[in-house]
């Protein structure tokens, strides 16, 4: 193998060549700008114990724009990746809290309940062709309203499973190094999302990903059965919601079936600030984790300076704005 | 008679090419003047130019004895130009008063439309036509003849004194063709001047007076309609020198005959089309745009449904419902549209090599052998010698001939012993054009059974073993390949509306 070919492949976060390179930069360079704005501005905000803060808030989110991630880069859209959470948390308490299962049974129903509705959801998309915008909205709702049902719209708590709750709050990485409290949801965010990365930059699934929503039907031409590929692509993210519902209700030691609508829209500016486009066929999930950090992150520090709640939501608003429109003049660049 | 339009030694040059040169061209009130040339001639651009759409680089355009440079299309409506395009500019859940008024309608005060002065008024223009449609019939449910009529209604409401019509009987049944001439006759006793680019010829001698042919862009001639005789025009329209080597045919008697096509059909697009190409054979496929080469071979490779027929290959019935059905059969389609259909452009020479044959490359879990891909996608590089700095680069990023060069590696690489080319060298420049024809001889010399279409006669004479020529949706000859076929021959066949079927097969 010539070396030439090497030179592209330093990290497995760095997904395909350099597509979107330049807006990963910027939303880098835009994360350590509020890091430092923000700490100049308030003391309390650079602690540790609000850093950890920090991470534990993008780790719901984060898992859910790696999910949304890939369904983008196809070209498509998830409208359903907040609602599928919480259906997959309720699914969870069914399994561990009404039938007293095992915890493993109870972690693999939810992850097996997110693919098999990501699969409803690709298979609208692929098989029967409607769009992805239509497809995921009605899954949204009804992934909402079966939430309410099965649950009896009353909240389900874990306090029959011991150890449900250290899924996410527990620190595997604080018990070794104790100066580094980092949470479980946290390291399973990053792991999710370096898994996410090696399909997406060394599988046949990432490569018919980013291929689907370069040019869907040159692949369809190519002898490819684009509308498998996809609904497996549909179902991945849906699984990858699964473990979002199980970190969440680990993390509140219930499943809230009232929960979950919002999700998606957070999710989905998270992968746009990381500079993945939303007509397909460019992304990373390296982007979409800053995105998602710099959601967090703006959050956070309006917070520590007192920033009422309604401007805060005013000021993601302009952020989610600035981030497309900054992709947008990258491309008319690039041509 | 006057004079409306009055065209000489126009100029026009588009980044590296000379479009047209010193072409003239004149229309009479009243009269239906016809302007010919193959596909490529430049009568397009020297319409676009009368219409505003394009600027001339260098000549005269007088209307009505006025040297006039319309910089829009607005403006030339303004000096009495209107243009039907080829493709209908309708839109299609309005109205057919809205369609015909659309920025321009009648308002009331505060900015309120005046829907009943946009329907009368519509409706007037029917009239004057002698039409009967009821202008609040929704666009969309109308017949395509229906629709070049609202077309036609649109360019009158301007005052037009001059009409382009591009192609106006492409879509059109005979009876609708019967339906649009007898407007075009009214309108022209009326004193408008109709320009008309067709490629049937039969429609010239129903319908046109005078006859202009043009060829690469150059003005050939003018002649009276009725007194030419079609073969005249034909040779006017094709009157270039081949430049390229006699084609050597090759004898492919005993050949396994390696694709079998029988009954294809699908409504009026493709007509009960059968033929057969042999292993080691360049099968070429002419016709004018619109003849339903490309939908043959889109239906062949199950890219599109079809309605009836059957596909042999190597002899064994296959039943080929998608594109990967296809494939598996060994058939491999390069498109007439790489960036659409061929190529994901965004993704590099690697990837796209790799495109139809991943599983080569991908072990059980799925996971990718970059380093297989890209020794593959170096050997391709190497064999057909694609230009590229390397296997990384984007193939956006590559000229014509390189991204065509990218989808056959993607398709040898398959195994793909069927091969159809749709309009190989579309967009690529001379010099790499006849690489391409060198490397598909050497495919077929390999073994490799070759389709191609083109709409390009030199193209398909200097490549073609044999010749099929298809006219809307019917193959309506099959001729042998080398000097023995002219591009007369060929043309006549092209041009034959009527369904008189005389294969000279030469199968052996």
């Amino acid at each position: 193998m010539s070396t030439a070919t090497d030179v592209n492949e330093k990290s497995p976060l760095s997904g395909l060549g350099d597509s979107g390179a330049y807006q990963k930069l910027l939303a880098f360079a835009s994360l350590i700008v509020l890091l430092i704005g923000f700490s100049i501005a308030s003391p309390n905000f650079m602690q540790t114990s609000n850093m950890i803060a920090i991470l534990q808030a993008t780790s719901v989110n984060g898992v859910l724009a790696v999910a949304a991630t890939l369904v983008i880069i196809t070209g498509g859209i998830d409208l359903s990746v907040g609602t599928l959470m919480t259906f997959c948390a309720v699914i969870a308490g069914v399994v561990l809290t009404y039938l007293g299962m095992p915890l493993l049974l109870g972690v693999a129903a939810a992850i097996g309940a997110g693919a098999l509705c990501g699969l409803c959801s690709g298979t609208f998309v692929a098989k029967m062709k409607i769009p992805p915008f239509i497809a995921t909205l009605g899954m949204m709702l009804i992934l909402k309203g079966l939430s309410l049902v099965i649950s009896g719209t009353r909240p389900i708590y874990f306090n029959d499973t011991p150890g449900f709750d250290q899924i996410s709050r527990g620190s595997l990485i604080g018990e070794i190094f104790p100066a580094l409290p980092i949470p479980n949801g946290v390291l399973i965010l990053f792991l999710v999302a370096a898994a996410a990365s090696y399909i997406l930059s060394k599988t046949v699934l990432g490569r018919y990903t980013f291929a689907l929503g370069s040019n869907e039907e040159a692949v369809r031409l190519s002898g490819v059965n684009t509308d498998r590929w996809k609904m497996r692509i549909y179902a991945l993210a849906g699984g990858i919601c699964g473990i979002g519902g199980i970190l969440i209700a680990s993390r509140l030691n219930s499943a809230q079936p009232a929960l979950g609508l919002g999700y998606e829209l957070e999710a989905i500016a998270a992968v746009v600030i990381g500079g993945t486009s939303l007509s397909g066929g460019r992304g990373t999930i390296l982007g979409t984790l800053i995105g998602a950090l710099i959601m967090a992150v703006l959050t956070n520090g309006l917070r520590v300076l007192s920033v009422a709640q309604e401007w805060q939501t005013v000021v993601t608003g302009a952020i989610i704005i600035l981030a497309v429109y900054a992709d947008m003049v990258r491309r008319k660049k690039s041509g | 008679m006057n004079k409306l339009v009055e065209m000489t030694g126009i100029d026009k040059f588009f980044p590296g090419v000379h479009a047209l040169k010193r072409v003239q061209f004149d229309l009479m009130s009243g009269e239906v003047h016809a302007l010919m040339g193959e596909n490529g001639a430049g009568k397009s651009t020297l319409m676009k130019i009368l219409s505003g759409i394009y600027q001339r680089d260098g000549g005269v355009l007088k209307i009505d004895g006025q040297e006039v440079s319309p910089t829009t299309p607005s403006e030339a409506q303004d000096l009495g130009i209107g243009i039907i395009h080829q493709e209908l500019s309708l839109m299609n859940d309005l109205t057919v008063a809205q369609n015909i008024f659309i920025g321009r309608e009648p308002r009331k005060s505060f900015g309120r439309l005046d829907e009943v002065a946009l329907n009368a008024q519509t409706a007037e223009i029917f009239a004057s036509m002698n039409l009967e449609l009821d202008p609040k019939t929704i666009v969309g449910s109308l017949t395509i003849a229906k629709q070049q009529m609202v077309e036609i209604a649109k360019a009158l409401s301007f005052r037009s004194k001059v009409l382009i019509m591009d192609e106006p009987t492409a879509a059109l049944n005979d009876a609708e063709i019967a339906e649009l001439f007898v407007i075009i006759r009214r309108l022209k006793s009326e004193g408008v001047g109709i320009v008309y680019i067709s490629h049937k010829m039969d429609e010239l001698k129903q319908i046109a007076d005078r006859v202009t042919v043009m060829r690469d862009g150059e003005y050939v001639g003018v002649v009276e309609a009725a007194e030419t005789p079609i073969s005249q025009i034909i040779s006017m329209m094709v009157g270039r020198e081949v430049t390229e080597e006699p084609l050597e045919v090759p004898d492919l008697s005993g050949a396994e005959v390696s694709l079998e096509v029988s009954g294809l059909s699908r409504g009026r697009e493709i007509q009960d089309v059968s033929f057969s190409v042999q292993r080691g054979e360049i099968l070429g496929f002419a016709g004018l745009m619109g003849a339903g080469r490309t939908e043959v071979a889109r239906a062949i490779f199950g890219a599109d449904v079809k309605e009836a027929g059957e596909i042999k290959v190597h002899g064994q019935k296959v039943s080929i419902k998608t594109p990967s059905d296809a494939v598996q059969a060994g058939i491999g389609y390069l498109s007439e549209d790489r960036k659409h259909f061929g190529l994901a452009t965004g993704m590099n020479v690697r990837d796209n090599v790799a495109l139809a044959s991943m599983d080569l490359f991908s072990t059980s879990v799925g996971v990718l052998n970059d380093a297989g891909m890209a020794e593959t996608a170096q050997k391709y590089i190497s064999q057909l010698g694609i230009r590229t700095p390397s296997d990384t680069q984007e193939v956006r990023l590559l000229s014509g001939g390189n991204q065509q060069k990218v989808v056959i590696a993607k398709w040898l690489l398959r195994d793909c012993d069927i091969l159809i080319f749709d309009e190989p060298t579309r967009g690529i420049d001379v010099g790499a054009k006849s690489e391409i024809y060198k490397l598909l001889e050497e495919l077929a010399e390999d073994g490799k059974t070759i389709i191609v279409i083109s709409s390009e006669l030199p193209e398909i004479m200097r490549l073609s073993h044999r010749i099929a020529v298809m006219c809307e949706g019917r193959l309506t000859g099959i001729l042998p390949g080398g000097k023995d076929t002219t591009q007369e021959d060929i043309m006549q066949l092209a041009t034959q509306r009527e369904a008189v079927m005389h294969v000279t097969e030469t199968v052996q």
